[in-house]
């Protein structure tokens, strides 16, 4: 085994175990943790597949602003102790598990019998593609458009989210 | 080098696990934060996928992807405080009407 292969299987493993566990943890506040787990383990195979850039933007926005959000809600909330978050096992769960492993199934199925991509080999411009040069060249000609309508939509999050969050006013 | 296949079938796991979270989870915190994980596997399908052929456009919606998760996780949360205010919980089970 590589030094590449080693780092892949330890992330891969890593990302996996964490995502398993984040959907096992009755309290909120350990789910959250172990996603920020999860999304640098994502980060770390950013990096494997060449792309910096979004690596970076990975670890500061998702497992750094977003979470940060997840985490202060959690806080905020004071959901209460365990008996409070006790959730009973229903004949919706076990068809909901039913359904998810008819999915993992179905998806090792199609990896098994219908892969027909033997693509071992990362692209020859991908290590120059992950920069912040290339990437920002690339976001400011040809996806200038989707770039600015983005500006518009995070508003629209931001007064969205403040519209809702407020408390009414009884007069 | 990883074959591509790696990637994709992790991808493929991480998003199976979230769409059981979201179907078996009553917490709403914890069938958002499974949405998330969704929109973050796509991601690194996306990844691997620009990263094999070369092709910067899927970066690019990855970048767009986590934008978007950026609002609706706003968004979101402010939804569930909104509920929490009104309902005293988060349970989805108790959540079942759509004016009170």
């Amino acid at each position: 085994m590589t030094f590449e292969q080693v780092v892949f299987f330890l992330l891969a493993a890593t990302a996996a175990f964490s995502s398993v566990m984040m959907i096992l943890q009755r309290n909120p506040v350990n789910s959250a943790l172990y996603l920020i787990l999860n999304f640098f383990c994502l980060g770390g195979l950013y990096l494997t597949l060449n792309a910096q850039f979004i690596a970076m933007v990975q670890v500061l926005v998702y497992a750094g602003a977003i979470m940060v959000l997840f985490l202060f809600v959690i806080m905020l909330l004071n959901l209460g102790d365990d008996k409070r978050l006790r959730e009973h096992l229903g004949i919706r769960t076990y068809a909901g598990i039913g359904f998810s492993v008819a999915l993992v199934l179905e998806l090792l199925c199609i990896f098994v019998f219908h892969s027909q991509n033997s693509a071992v080999r990362q692209s020859g411009n991908a290590v120059e593609m992950g920069t912040v040069e290339y990437i920002g060249k690339v976001l400011f000609t040809k996806f200038l458009f989707p770039f600015e309508v983005t500006s518009l939509l995070l508003l629209a999050a931001i007064v969205g989210a403040v519209i809702l969050a407020k408390k009414k006013v009884t007069e | 080098m990883i074959p591509l296949n790696f990637y994709l079938i992790l991808s493929a796991f991480m998003f199976c696990v979230g769409v059981l979270g979201v179907l078996v989870r009553r917490n709403a915190i914890i069938v958002f934060m499974s949405i998330e994980l969704m929109l973050n596997s796509v991601n690194l399908s996306l990844i691997a996928f620009a990263s094999f052929l070369g092709d910067p456009t899927g970066q690019m919606l990855v970048f767009f992807v986590m934008t978007v998760a950026a609002a609706e996780a706003a968004v979101g949360l402010a939804i569930v405080i909104a509920l929490f205010r009104n309902k005293q919980t988060v349970n989805i089970d108790e959540i079942n009407i759509l004016k009170w």
